[in-house]
């Protein structure tokens, strides 16, 4: 802060105050703010609101449709409504969850141990090698990470063995993996940090080594902060789109097999954005029931994670 | 202790020392592993972006349009259309995102009622933050490109400010004749002599229309402004930089709403962040002041939150022009050769070029792709560099 020199330049150091006003004004000015302020809070909500309101009317539509129905989206186990008009979701949800189980393997112990390091052990030189870097993964675009799959992961796989197809879950899944390790690692180390001090000098003067008091009192402590931060990054893999679009293929197909092409329920969307489909016709308004189905399980994983956070979390002062 | 009495306190149900001390090692071992992981990834990502961009990469690329062949190809719209759609996402998401925390942070009610209404805001807002971006795209087709079906149709405008329409008629030779059209959808005007056309130079003619066979006149200016009676229009349209259309179809404003959806949580939270790292002796002192709530904000609480606030926004920022799922969406895999020239103009976004040329089978699009991703990544990273700027030169405690 500069010196003062002289006693009217103290105008310089004092925070100008906005407009001299009645106090009257001032009120009035309040409440106005006050009501602005409200409505663009109350945007969220009607965002919200807008949509529910658009999945659901566009769904209801899909399912008014001619040899259309809730029975054969959801009790049947096959989905080409381009060719055959077959609307089972099944294969896409399991496509989706076959990429997500495939991230989840990468990216919930990779990112669950390079928290705990961070957190409890990393010297500072490290850290700041970690840190930035985890920043950087975390903002780099996932068509970034969708090319680096098709080009990089699949030919990698594919030369380990033979039985990959060009497009497959695994690859995609690898590179959803990568993608959430950030997510996982930073609200991971979050729930770790909130963890206090005292427990942890508690465990170290009953003896404890760094892993006892890592695995057995900080990981134990920081459980639910942990489960909402791995529901938090299923959600973000389930509707993960640009990897899967680029790496996993467009054949929605029920298989447990990850060397396989599959499609996810993202993919379907895209596949339909991308189409030359009539904007009418049935198969186009399947990506709105498609959206719906995918909106509810990403919403019920985050409402699932607050609830966990909220409800099972151990308060320490 | 002897190595005899470790022994025999292996077999006891406890570990030894020893056992838990070389456990202890190899865990801490085992963990610099892990946490390396991350580092070698991204170096085998970026060294593999450069290996296929690199050699192939120049300034006419970033100069150029997309091509059908390989070494043309360019992504001057994309980056222009990116550039646009985030200036329109930025001037939306930031005032409504700001104001909204500020709602959340500095306005905390007494009421019962408004603290469930607040509450109830905080726990949408971090449901809202674990929306995929797709269905954020299927939203933005649906509310802004189509208006939910009130205003008619995506494709055809039922309310336009800005646009001129023309029948463009070309006959023998170059002449080109305009003639003024009321509406995109008007039917094509009966042609006789005497009809107004305009010049491809602008000037306003009188059409000389002769029959379908007959011969062209022999003077050089008549000849200029004769038509046949059969000649065949096409319908074109002029658009001024304001043109604006309601419903507002697959341009730029969709692409910067949809997107200010899809960030509005992330500005948001960070906004709230940066508020609240705001100590409360401040905002007790100027209420203390005898200030209202509001000039406390304006005054104290906002100027020192800003420089948070702006770290936010930049990496919002840089979240939005990374992100192509709901771009994609909204206006599917377009070829757009020129930059966008007002906010109803079509346009494609960098990522969205990205995945165009990675998407096909073709590998000299594969370097094409890297070659974008190199421009992207550039772009992002030097967003970033100015938000870690910004946050370390402001890093100072207030309490």
């Amino acid at each position: 802060m500069s010196v003062i020199n002289a006693p009217y330049e103290i105008t310089d150091v004092v925070h100008h105050p906005s407009r001299r006003r009645s106090p009257i004004a001032a009120q009035i000015g309040d409440r106005l703010v006050r009501v602005m302020l409200f409505l663009s809070a109350s945007l969220s909500i009607a965002i919200t609101f807008a949509i529910i309101f658009v999945l659901f009317r566009e769904t209801f539509r899909f399912f008014g449709m001619d040899g259309v129905s809730v029975g054969k989206f959801l009790g049947s186990a096959k989905w080409s409504p381009l060719f055959s008009g077959e609307i089972g979701i099944w294969p896409l949800v399991a496509g989706t969850m076959l990429v997500t189980t495939v991230a989840m393997v990468v990216a919930l112990p990779l990112g669950l141990v390079t928290a705990i390091y961070l957190s409890e052990y990393a010297p500072r030189k490290l850290r700041a090698v970690l840190k930035p870097t985890l920043e950087i993964l975390a903002g780099i675009p996932t068509v970034v990470y969708g090319y680096f799959a098709l080009t990089v992961i699949t030919p990698g796989l594919k030369f380990l063995h033979e039985g990959f197809n060009v497009f497959n879950a695994f690859s995609a899944g690898l590179a959803v993996g990568i993608l959430c390790l950030p997510t996982v690692c930073s609200l991971s180390e979050d729930a770790l940090h909130a963890v206090p001090r005292s427990l942890r000098d508690g465990a170290y003067g009953l003896g404890g080594t760094r892993f006892d008091v890592a695995t057995k009192v900080v990981v134990p402590a920081a459980l639910s902060g942990l489960v909402s931060a791995f529901l938090l990054a299923i959600a973000r893999a389930i509707g993960e789109t640009m990897i899967v679009a680029l790496a996993a293929g467009a054949t929605a197909q029920m298989t447990a097999d990850p060397r396989n092409e599959i499609q996810t329920m993202t993919g379907w969307m895209v596949q339909m954005a991308l189409g030359d489909a009539s904007h009418e016709g049935m198969e186009y308004y399947s990506m709105y029931a498609v959206a719906a189905v995918l909106f509810v399980i990403t919403f019920s994983l985050t409402v699932l994670g607050n609830v966990v956070r909220k409800r099972f979390r151990e308060a320490y002062e | 202790m002897s190595q005899n009495s470790e022994v025999t306190n292996a077999k006891s149900p406890h570990r030894s020392l020893h056992g838990r001390h070389r456990l202890d090692r190899w865990f801490v071992r085992f963990c610099q592993a892990t946490a390396m992981v991350s580092v070698i990834m991204l170096a085998i990502m970026l060294t593999a972006v450069f290996y296929q961009g690199l050699p192939g990469f120049s300034w006419r690329f970033v100069s150029s349009a997309p091509s059908a062949t390989p070494s043309e190809a360019g992504i001057r719209p994309a980056l222009f259309g990116s550039m646009w759609v985030c200036g329109v996402c930025a001037l939306f998401a930031l005032p409504i995102g700001v104001s909204t925390a500020i709602f959340l942070e500095e306005f905390k009610p007494r009421r019962r009622v408004m603290r469930w209404f607040h509450s109830f805001i905080q726990l949408n807002i971090s449901n809202l933050a674990g929306v995929p971006s797709v269905v954020y795209g299927i939203i933005g087709l649906t509310a802004f490109a189509g208006m939910f079906g009130i205003m008619g149709q995506t494709n055809e405008a039922a309310f336009e400010v800005g646009a001129t329409y023309f029948d463009q008629f070309v006959s023998e030779g170059d002449r080109i004749l305009l003639v003024p059209a009321d509406a995109a959808g008007a039917p094509e005007p009966i042609l006789k002599s005497g009809l107004v056309a305009l010049t491809s130079s602008g000037e306003s003619v009188q059409v000389n229309v002769i029959g379908a066979k007959s011969r062209l006149p022999k003077q050089a200016d008549v000849r200029a402004v004769t038509l046949r009676e059969d000649a065949e229009a096409g319908r074109i349209s002029k658009k001024t930089w304001y043109y604006f259309r309601l419903p507002l179809g697959r341009g730029v404003l969709t692409g910067g709403l949809t997107l200010m959806l899809v960030v509005l949580p992330i500005v948001i939270i960070a906004s709230q962040e940066s508020l609240r790292a705001v100590p409360n002796s401040l905002r007790e002192g100027s209420l203390g002041m005898g200030a209202t709530q509001w000039q406390t904000v304006q005054n104290v609480t906002l100027p020192s939150a800003i420089p948070g606030i702006m770290t936010g926004a930049i990496l919002a920022m840089s979240r939005a022009i990374g992100e192509a799922a709901p771009v994609l969406i909204i206006c599917g895999i377009v070829y757009i050769g020129s930059n966008p020239s007002n906010l109803m103009d079509d346009f494609s976004v960098m990522p969205l070029q990205i995945f165009n040329w990675a998407a096909r089978p073709q590998a000299e699009f594969h370097s094409v792709a890297a070659q974008g991703i190199i421009v992207l990544l550039s772009l992002l990273l030097s967003f970033n560099a100015v938000a870690v700027l910004i946050r370390n030169r402001t890093q100072k405690t207030l309490s």
